[in-house]
């Protein structure tokens, strides 16, 4: 008996070796030469956009991409460089800068600052090892205990389990689809760790949104074997009568924080 | 223009007045139009319905009969039918070609590049829009599958009938989900195809127009039986038919 | 006629509801085979039909995400661009497929995945069972996955003592009503919020007793469920989108982060995915990733895609298993015509938009694969040799299952040509059966000897106009069988007094006759 390997292959060669061309209408005793019924197109066709019209991190980029973030209803902020350490704690800290936004219906939306009145002790903050140590020490200053996750030494799933948020960096965004996506870099982390705790809060760099998809594709290629995370919104379901419902396993908060400037 | 007639199968034995409304709508245009005495059938039941060993004799007998136009005998064949239209663009051909007939596939293929449905043969041929008819009733407009998505007809049958003097053009409901005939579909999943036809018959009435309008006689029959038995009052008419009609004529 | 619905379960996993007395969310099939179950399309339909909330429910689904469908698939100015794109990439994977598996098993292997080939479902349902019980499993994780679907895999694994949860909101709503899937995307359309909250209550466990119906609160509840078991699996198995060849990459495109979960927090990952499902090289993600969540969901981006490429150490799954199935691809890739189902990447727009779909629903065509793609897709990976069911088959009467009206060619975003396939797989039917004398064969050769004449054809009018005699007032409303299924539900006009070419000849004669005594 041959391998299953060997006579998968042998099938396929045998399916694609051609000469059996089938005579619709015939019988097979009377079997009469065909012509080829699909002409075989020429090798790919590109003739769709691979690039959009919009620089990337031009400003016409960045108010789509946000526009598509809201749509998902993720939370956004825009803010000038100086200003991401007091955003990523503002998300994650409502009393720090008042009250942001929250999901209509969310679950748990944000940590609960110390002396809610709930019988619960502050969570932990997830980080990468590569984030910016500015946005970390913002974090601490506010009473947050940061816990860093590495490759070397993860985090349990339990542990994930119980913490607050994650913040991360990105690695691309694709504004005309509201995606950013994460490739596993040192600011960016496991794929674990943005997925596991409830809010995510991600750090995009202007320069880092582009238009569309095949931009955002061809700047990942070069390094395709890392572990990929596209993420569009929160996660969402439609399986019930195909409404959409915000929230199921992923995290059920994005924040988005967009870097402008550059 | 001479213009050569294929009246389909159905329409000639079932419903002549739409063949017979495309000789007065071109002759008034001042076109000449002639009958080929061979037609019977496109084929196109047969090659739908996987019998296409019987549909090649029914197509080669289609094809030599209009295989003259090739020659220049008549400038072009009209055919008030989207379904047989495009079975005659989009199956004939394939047909004689896979069942070895390669040199009466290529005279197909020519026959089919001259061929047009009705709204084709107006809008792109004749170039014409208005063809001064006068229907003054509410009438709503079924898109047929095949008109809409073999032929790609496109609004050329609404752009005709919103030239029509006093028409009362509505919009019908769900207009391009299909209707449910199929051909022998209506017959293999009959309750299927009535559940479908429930829907169109519900749509058409509650446009509350008088006259359905369509550019194919075969949905036409499909439809026209479902309005029939739920006793709605809704006429059936061809696209031919409306365009034929004039003020002088009283229909 | 050889029937495989039995009416009671025959493969069911420990723990579920065999041998119930009482069915509250069924009665539903369980098939033996998950390609061939349940009576013919006609018969199947017939019955469904009869189910006025199934009705309901598929209108308000079907007509919801068509028009998101059509919203997002509007506003993208190069779509047919890349509809065009999709299918050539598909065409060349299909015509260099030996030397593109050849690629992926080698850029897998060398990233440290393993790579198993399985000729048939039962083959692949053995390298799975092996590897949970090597890791000692007695539960997977699973993302949702029609490869696994189609080989019954959960229901293989549950002979072995191996549970295997599905984490998909609608699988598991399907797994927990021991229904099976009706929907390639959406398995329980056919549930409404109401029906879904029963389903909750009844089968559980830990559903919470005041559960309301807001899909919200569904939903919430069944993240609680699934929690524990994520964070605490060894092994998980999944299917693919799609594959690399030139990289050895695996996509998984989902929405609900329970794929995310399954593809990360067990340190075992098993991948099933068919042989056609490869891309040659990672830039025709790019393709791909527009086409399908617009076509599938309805939204310009569906919230995760996850790519891994074999183990990444320190992150995610440390042992991974690629499983490529052959169950049958390989018989429909030796049909030219036929072989285009193969393109499909499973996004059930064609579901959606389908007129036939919508009335009867999924069960009707007795396949894991329903709908126009299941119509030309199930037939031909069951058909036992010649590409051909065979008389008798229940198969045999999906490419009969529409009304070739195109809805679905027209958002098909790999552009399968699945009216002119369907005429074909009749085609090959028909002419398989020629043994068998039919009256519809017999009615089809009588009409083309009728019909490639004109004389035959004028006489064959001529006696049709004998039905005159059946109408009252211009109309039919009873015809004997088999014009019954036609007058069943429609009346049809009596044939006419004259027909057109009657009416022809005689202005051609009243043009010539005055004229002649010029």
């Amino acid at each position: 008996m041959t391998d299953a390997r060997t006579e998968i292959l042998a099938r396929i060669r045998a399916a694609l070796g051609g000469g059996d061309q089938r005579v619709i209408g015939s019988s097979s005793d009377d079997r009469q030469p065909g012509l080829p019924i699909t002409p075989q197109p020429a090798d790919h066709v590109r003739e769709y956009r691979t690039a959009g019209e919009h620089a990337p991190g031009s400003a016409e980029v960045l108010e789509l991409l946000v526009d598509r973030l809201v749509d998902y209803r993720a939370h956004v902020v825009q803010i000038p460089a100086d200003g991401v350490a007091a955003a990523v704690a503002a998300a994650l800290i409502p009393t720090a800068t008042g009250t942001p936004e929250t999901v209509p219906g969310a679950v748990n939306g944000a940590v609960e600052p110390p002396g809610d009145g709930l019988a619960r002790a502050p969570r932990a903050v997830v980080v990468p090892p590569g984030l910016d140590p500015a946005w970390t020490a913002a974090l601490a200053d506010a009473g947050v205990e940061v816990r860093t996750d590495t490759r070397e030494a993860p985090l349990s799933n339990a542990e994930l389990d119980s913490a607050a948020a994650v913040v991360t960096a990105a690695r691309v965004a694709i504004a005309e689809t509201g995606t950013i996506v994460l490739d596993g870099a040192p600011d960016q982390g496991r794929r674990a760790i943005s997925l596991v705790p409830d809010v995510h809060v991600c750090v995009v760099r202007a320069d880092q949104v582009v238009q569309t998809v095949p931009e955002a594709v061809r700047l990942l290629a070069p390094e395709a074997d890392r572990p990929q995370t596209w993420i569009s919104g929160p996660s969402a379901t439609s399986d019930i009568e195909l409404d959409r419902v915000e929230g199921v396993h992923g995290p059920r908060t994005l924040h988005v924080v967009v870097v402008q400037g550059p | 223009m001479r213009i050569a007639l294929a009246a389909t199968c159905i329409a000639d034995a079932l419903f002549p007045q739409a063949p017979r409304a495309t000789v007065t709508l071109l002759e008034r245009l001042g076109h000449e139009v002639v009958f080929p005495a061979g037609q019977a059938c496109c084929g196109q039941m047969h090659v739908n319905t996987g019998y296409v060993r019987e549909a090649v004799p029914v197509i080669r007998n289609h094809v030599e009969t209009f295989a003259p136009v090739l020659d220049g005998e008549w400038d072009v064949v009209v055919v008030p039918s989207g379904s047989c239209t495009g079975s005659i663009r989009h199956q004939q051909a394939m047909v004689l070609d896979r069942a070895g007939l390669g040199a009466q596939a290529r005279t197909a293929a020519g026959v089919a590049a001259r061929t047009y449905e009705l709204s084709e043969l107006l809008v792109d041929v004749l170039g014409v829009e208005d063809v001064g008819a006068w229907f003054p009733h509410r009438v709503t407009y079924h898109p047929t599958c095949h008109s809409l998505r073999m032929l790609r007809v496109g609004d050329r049958p609404l752009r005709l009938l919103l030239a029509v003097g006093g028409i009362d053009l509505v919009e019908l409901g769900a207009a391009e989900s299909c209707c449910g005939f199929g051909g022998t579909f209506a017959l293999k999943n009959a309750p299927t195809s009535a559940a479908m036809l429930e829907d169109k018959v519900t749509n058409v009435r509650d446009t509350g127009a008088e006259v359905l309008v369509a550019g194919d006689y075969s949905c036409l029959m499909h439809i026209g039986g479902g309005l029939s038995r739920a006793s709605t009052g809704v006429r059936t008419m061809h696209l031919a038919e409306i365009l034929a009609s004039t003020r002088e004529e009283v229909r | 006629m050889s029937r495989t619905f039995l009416g009671i379960p025959v493969h069911r996993g420990p723990g579920s509801a065999v041998g119930r007395p009482d069915e509250p969310f069924g009665p539903v099939p369980h098939p033996v085979e998950p390609l061939r179950w349940g009576p013919s399309f006609p018969e199947a339909a017939r019955e469904a039909l009869k189910n006025t909330r199934l009705r309901g429910n598929l209108a308000h689904a079907t007509s919801t995400i068509r028009a998101k469908r059509a919203r997002v698939v509007d506003e993208v100015p190069d779509w047919e661009a890349l509809r065009d794109a999709g299918s050539a990439v598909k065409t060349r994977v299909l015509a260099e497929l030996p030397e593109l598996l050849q690629e992926l098993e080698r850029n897998v292997t060398a990233r440290g995945g393993v790579v198993h080939w399985a000729r048939d479902g039962a083959e692949a349902n053995r390298i799975v069972a092996d590897i949970a019980k090597a890791k000692g499993a007695d539960e997977v994780v699973k993302v949702k996955s029609m490869a696994t679907q189609e080989i019954g895999l959960n229901e293989a694994l549950a002979e072995e003592g191996i549970g295997a949860v599905e984490t998909d909101l609608a699988e598991l709503i399907v797994q927990l009503a021991d229904d099976m899937p009706s929907h390639i995307l959406v398995p329980a359309i056919h549930r409404n919020r109401s029906e879904i909250r029963d389903i909750f209550l009844a089968r559980m466990g830990d559903a919470p007793p005041d559960l309301s119906d807001v899909p919200r609160e569904l939903a919430m509840a069944a993240r609680a469920h699934l929690r524990r078991k994520f964070l605490s699996a060894k092994v998980a198995v999944s299917g693919a989108n799609f594959a690399v060849a030139s990289t050895g990459t695996l996509a998984v495109v989902e929405s609900e982060g329970n794929g995310r979960m399954c593809l990360t927090l067990p340190d075992t990952l098993v991948t099933v995915m068919g042989i056609e499902k490869l891309v040659p090289s990672f830039e025709d993600l790019e393709v791909f990733l527009q086409l399908l969540p617009r076509s599938s969901t309805g939204e310009r981006m569906n919230p995760y895609t996850s790519l891994w490429t074999g183990v990444t150490p320190g992150d995610g799954p440390q042992e991974f298993h690629l499983i490529l199935l052959d169950n049958g691809r390989t018989s429909v890739l030796a049909d030219e015509v036929g072989r285009a189902a193969l393109h499909c990447i499973r996004c059930s727009a064609c579901l959606n938009v389908c007129p036939v779909y919508e009335r009867v629903g999924g069960h009707a065509y007795g396949s894991v694969y329903p709908g126009p793609i299941g119509a030309i897709l199930t037939p031909q990976l069951t058909a036992s040799s010649g590409g051909v069911s065979g008389h008798g088959d229940p198969n045999a009467s999906l490419p009969y299952a529409s009304t070739l009206c195109g809805a679905c060619y027209d958002v098909c975003p790999v552009k399968i040509d699945i009216p002119s396939i369907l005429v074909d797989l009749r085609a090959r039917e028909v002419d398989a059966d020629r043994s068998h004398p039919t009256v519809w064969g017999a009615a089809m050769k009588s009409a083309s000897w009728a019909m490639s004449d004109a004389g035959r054809f004028r006489l064959a009018g001529s006696s049709a106009r004998a039905g005159r005699m059946l109408a009252r007032d211009e109309v039919i409303h009873h015809l004997p069988f088999p014009g019954s299924l036609w007058t069943g539900s429609r009346d049809l006009p009596a044939p006419p007094k004259q027909t057109f070419h009657a009416w022809w000849d005689e202005r051609e004669r009243a043009a010539a006759h005055p004229e002649e005594d010029r």
